[in-house]
């Protein structure tokens, strides 16, 4: 595996592990970035309002129950209607990781804003705070940590998805895997699963820490208060 | 663009791989849940296990499930071990993290009056915490059976003999036969809904007090939202 991943010939390239890592990357983040432009107005408003709060467990049942390999099945022959060549290889991926990362945004995003003390928000209402500025003052910031943990989910989500991409035309890291699986190449399979599991322990990681930092001080002081160990 | 009469020449083979995909998972969750009751009995005797053991759960579930099937083929071979073994790893955080919830849900009080009543360690374990926390139990098992569901159509990367309902959705797009990827796909999606379902349904016969309130702050993760969610 160290051999593998030493040898500058796997770093050079298009199949060179510079561009793999790039188009997973690259494809990841525009995926996450595109379900979040989706998935958190409509988690923070529904949040906000409780209006069709049960829109948002049901995406949540359901979002749970789509496994990946189906998600990309089920776009893979629709996407091939419209374009032969790339709707079977490249779109239900594609597809896939914006759609499955839509449901945990989403739910978080509520769950966050809903589970503010409401006696916060009437005081709030009672100093003549508009309802925007109750949204974007009180209730964002004390469910930022649960709205950042819904970003965390959906990310690793859509790594995990790209990656299975591989087995349906996809680029990105999993082609290792799968390439490495088919050559019966031990080498390139753990160089492989070395890189994905880097990758996904570090996006993980950046999103668990970005939680910490996002945790305003006072709830840092009622979660150490609340955590004593009862049974 | 589907082509029924495949479907009805197919019906046996359908109903096979339904049994093998829910065998697949069950095994996994049943597994799963064992190993999970045992770690969390051992974190509420020894508080600093826990963090340990959720720590390692919560890294093994990071990482792309592709990559570990991968990496397990040129240990294990082609066996049902390859094919059990992540999808057991996988159900371990959500359990781990439901079981010891589920423990910690008791109130102070409760315990007070047990031990008030004479209750030994083992005998208040036994009588109080133990039902007591069955309804937190069977929401982890909720989730992991569903995300098991969705996981095992990913074991068809480990040939025919594996993978249940996600054997159609591979054999359909090496095919390019639009019709097997749905057979696979659509029925392995209800699947998860259908076990879903049927959670819910045990959840409110074993907690007839609680509120659809409850259950709907619900984050992602499976964990009621706000500030004391710490992970």
């Amino acid at each position: 595996m160290i051999d593998w991943l030493l040898d500058p010939v796997h770093w050079s390239g298009s199949d060179g592990i510079p561009i793999r890592l790039f188009e997973q990357v690259a494809i990841s983040g525009a995926s996450l970035l595109i379900a979040a432009l989706v998935a958190l107005p409509v988690g923070l408003w529904i949040g906000h309002t409780g209006r069709a709060a049960n829109l948002a467990i049901n995406i949540a049942n359901i979002g749970r129950a789509i496994p990946s390999l189906a998600a990309i099945g089920i776009i893979a022959p629709i996407t091939q209607a419209f374009d032969p060549e790339l709707g079977f290889k490249v779109y239900p991926t594609l597809f896939a990781m914006v759609i499955l990362a839509i449901p945990p945004i989403l739910v978080n995003a509520y769950a966050g804003v809903s589970g503010v003390d409401r006696e916060l928000v009437e005081a709030a209402r009672g100093m003549g705070f508009r309802e925007r500025q109750i949204l974007a003052r009180i209730e964002a910031p004390i469910a930022l940590p649960v709205i950042a943990g819904g970003l965390r989910s959906a990310t690793v989500q859509v790594i995990a998805t790209a990656t299975l991409g591989a087995l349906f035309g996809f680029g990105g890291l999993g082609r290792y895997l799968v390439d490495g699986v088919a050559q019966n190449d031990d080498g390139q399979i753990f160089g492989g699963v070395f890189l994905v599991a880097a990758l996904a322990l570090l996006a993980e990681g950046g999103f668990a820490l970005l939680q910490r930092v996002l945790t305003s001080p006072g709830l840092r002081l009622a979660q150490s208060s609340a955590e004593t160990p009862s049974a | 663009m589907i082509d029924w009469g495949w479907v009805g020449d197919h019906l046996g083979a359908i109903l096979g791989r339904t049994v093998q995909h829910l065998e697949l998972a069950a095994i996994a969750v049943a597994v799963g849940f064992a190993i999970s009751f045992g770690l969390g009995l051992l974190a509420i005797s020894y508080r600093r296990t826990y963090p340990l053991f959720s720590g390692i759960a919560g890294i093994l579930y990071t990482i792309p499930s592709l990559a570990v099937f991968a990496a397990l083929v040129s240990v294990t071979g082609l066996s049902i071990y390859t094919a059990e073994i992540p999808l057991i790893a996988y159900t371990l955080v959500i359990l781990v993290r439901s079981i010891v919830a589920g423990f910690d849900s008791v109130p102070r009080d409760v315990l007070e009056a047990a031990d008030g009543m004479g209750y030994n360690r083992r005998e208040r374990f036994r009588r109080i915490v133990l039902p007591l926390s069955v309804p937190l139990m069977v929401a982890g098992l909720r989730l992991a059976s569903v995300s098991s569901i969705g996981l095992v159509t990913i074991s068809a990367t480990l040939g025919a003999s594996f993978g249940g309902l996600g054997f159609f959705i591979f054999e359909g797009y090496h095919r390019e036969f639009p019709t097997e990827i749905l057979v696979g796909a659509v029925p392995s999606i209800v699947l998860a809904i259908v076990v879903d379902i049927a959670f819910v349904r045990v959840q409110r016969r074993l907690t007839p007090w609680a509120q659809e309130q409850e259950v709907r702050r619900d984050t992602w993760e499976g964990l009621p939202s706000g500030p004391s969610v710490g992970f």
